[in-house]
């Protein structure tokens, strides 16, 4: 039988309203298995078991007094929130010493949403320092470990986020995806990750690294779930001025219509390019052929300049870096270097000991392409490219209704493999890294292991289509079968 | 030909104190880093616009309604320092020199 914290989001919100299980015992299965594999595997930085019984106690009592018709699909549900979505009165340090201290005055819209359905927050999940990494090796806390292999990364920057639901530390999670950091570690995790089209979850409360890059997602067990989750955060806020202006569709409904007639393109140059793991490109290849057989057709597409698009990221998103993390100054939050003589130099001391080295390297790197006489030749053209990008993309959904693609071109690798070679680490997201500068949605989901380990498949549709990508998704998911579990977890009582 | 990087100049640009070691190694992989970028000037051509935002929206407005916003106390309320109701600094113009 399979443990409480192991089931799906969806089938535990069918249980509870059968009365079958309470909040509480959900929680408490959870808890449990925090307590016997979090030591090891390094998911959470803070955890709110004292809010969690709350909010379970508020969900059972609303059971108990016979609203359980009335009660929010997400109710009762562990639910875990990578450390960079603010929390009113819980520490949130985006994976950095500079906000160590920082405890925010106010709540994320996603979490705003998800408290007031009755979801339940088990703890805030480590990631790379303010979101960039490909392995969570940058988190200034520790590192997180992959549950289907200790000595490997969960990949990044959401890895503490993918990790716990794959460890049963959560039933979902949320994290966020600035070039592919849901739905990288959701793939080496062997999750569903999905990265939804832009502005479609505010991001207000999202510490923000590159705002035109940044996505709110979701981790899960399933398609189902990611859509359910999807649905209960997403829609128009005022307060992001970015927010798309309609409102949140039900992402569910549909989800089972199949993929009849549905038209798949495929990059052929990204299943055949050097560096692309063979484990990885034979599951990709078989899930193709699924797809086929269930009716869908596999055509190829071209997106010519999609291998400029990681050289484009990689000035695009550390400008955008350079520019927000300008905030951390020393002066109204977080961190203070003691001891400065002026106020310059106390900003400067500040950031020099607060921000760990991936963050130094990105800021320097986006202030030297937006400093006097370089703006032209590297953002300005790096926003061109990101045009040529959207311009392929647009061209590629005049063919086929999705694309379909590895996640990273490798599984999880182990722990330092990456982390003297920044370019090696950033080739993990060579797949993801289009989608977000093109605003269009992406999900990964398991499709088989290799040596072991997970391997992802992506799928990429037109914007605000995610009703196309959960529903394709959820054909090959079903069609798959995916059913191993981490090592970790297999040998745990129910 | 590997872009080179004043580390020195961009360090005081983006107010980060480095110590010896970091600019040598930052020095060293940012220049890495920027000959992969470079990759970007071979494609885009005068004619293509560029894009900031992949959903361009304009003048994004909302109903001018007062309502509550962050009090006074929260907002002090993870300051480093803080006195008489206001963020504390240590100063910010040029001191004379002492004696």
């Amino acid at each position: 039988m399979t443990a409480l914290c192991d089931r799906t989001g969806h089938d535990l919100a069918a249980a509870l309203r059968a009365g079958e299980v309470s909040a509480a015992e959900i929680l408490a299965a959870t808890t449990a298995r925090i307590e016997a594999v979090d030591a090891r595997v390094g998911a959470f930085l803070t955890r709110t078991g004292d809010l969690a019984a709350r909010q379970a106690a508020t969900v059972d009592a609303r059971l108990a007094a016979g609203e359980a018709a009335a009660l929010p699909a997400v109710a009762g549900i562990p639910l875990a929130l990578k450390d960079v979505l603010t929390t009113r009165g819980v520490r949130t340090t985006a994976g950095s010493r500079i906000l160590e201290p920082y405890v925010p005055p106010y709540d994320c819209t996603a979490w705003e949403r998800l408290a007031a359905a009755g979801s339940v927050l088990v703890g805030k999940t480590n990631c790379d320092e303010f979101a960039m990494g490909s392995s969570n090796e940058n988190s200034a806390y520790a590192p997180v470990r992959n549950p289907w292999n200790l000595d490997t990364v969960p990949g990044g920057s959401s890895g503490g986020s993918a990790a716990a639901v794959a460890a049963g530390e959560a039933v979902w999670a949320l994290g966020t995806d600035t070039g592919g950091s849901v739905r990288q570690p959701a793939a080496l995790c062997g999750v569903v990750g999905l990265k939804p089209t832009y502005g479609l979850v505010s991001r207000y409360g999202l510490i923000a690294f590159a705002s035109s890059l940044d996505h709110v997602g979701t981790f899960t067990r399933d398609v189902r779930d990611a859509a359910t989750l999807l649905s209960a955060i997403a829609g128009h806020d005022p307060r992001d001025a970015t927010s798309l202006p309609e409102p949140a569709g039900d992402y569910v409904r549909g989800l089972e219509d199949g993929v009849r007639g549905l038209r798949v393109g495929v990059v052929e140059e990204w299943l055949s390019m050097e560096g692309i793991q063979p484990g990885v490109r034979d599951a990709v290849s078989a899930a193709l052929d699924r797809l086929e057989g269930l009716g869908a057709s596999v055509v190829p597409v071209r997106l010519p300049h999609a291998d400029y698009a990681l050289s484009a990221y990689y000035l695009i998103a550390p400008a955008e870096c350079s520019s927000n993390l300008a905030r951390y100054d020393g002066v109204r939050y977080g961190a203070r270097a003691a001891g400065a003589a002026d106020v310059v130099e106390m900003n400067a001391r500040t950031r020099g000991a607060g921000f760990g080295d991936e963050v130094k390297r990105r800021i320097m790197l986006g202030t030297y392409a937006l400093s006097a006489g370089y703006y032209d030749a590297y953002y300005g053209q790096a926003q061109k490219v990101r045009t040529l990008v959207i311009r392929d993309f647009e061209a590629a959904f005049g063919q086929v209704d999705v694309i379909a693609s590895p996640t990273s071109p490798t599984t999880a690798f182990r722990l330092g493999e990456r982390t003297g070679d920044p370019l090696a680490m950033y080739l993990s997201d060579i797949f993801t890294i289009p989608a977000n500068l093109a605003g269009v949605p992406g999900i990964s989901i398991p499709c088989g292991l290799a040596d072991g380990l997970p391997v992802g498949f992506q799928l990429m549709g037109r914007l605000r289509d995610e009703a196309t990508v959960l529903r394709a998704a959820r054909a090959l998911e079903d069609a798959i079968g995916f059913a191993a579990r981490p090592p970790l977890v297999a040998g745990l009582p129910a | 030909m590997t872009p080179t990087i004043d580390v020195d100049h961009v360090a005081r640009l983006a107010r980060l104190v480095l110590t010896d070691e970091e600019r040598e190694r930052f020095g060293r992989q940012l220049a890495l880093i920027l000959e992969h970028a470079d990759r970007v000037r071979e494609v885009a051509a005068a004619d293509v616009p560029p894009t900031s935002h992949p959903i361009p929206r304009a003048n994004v407005l909302r109903a001018d309604e007062p309502g509550p916003s962050l009090s006074h106390e929260d907002a002090l309320a993870n300051a480093p320092e803080a006195e008489a109701g206001m963020f504390r600094v240590p100063p910010i113009t040029e001191r004379e020199e002492e004696g």
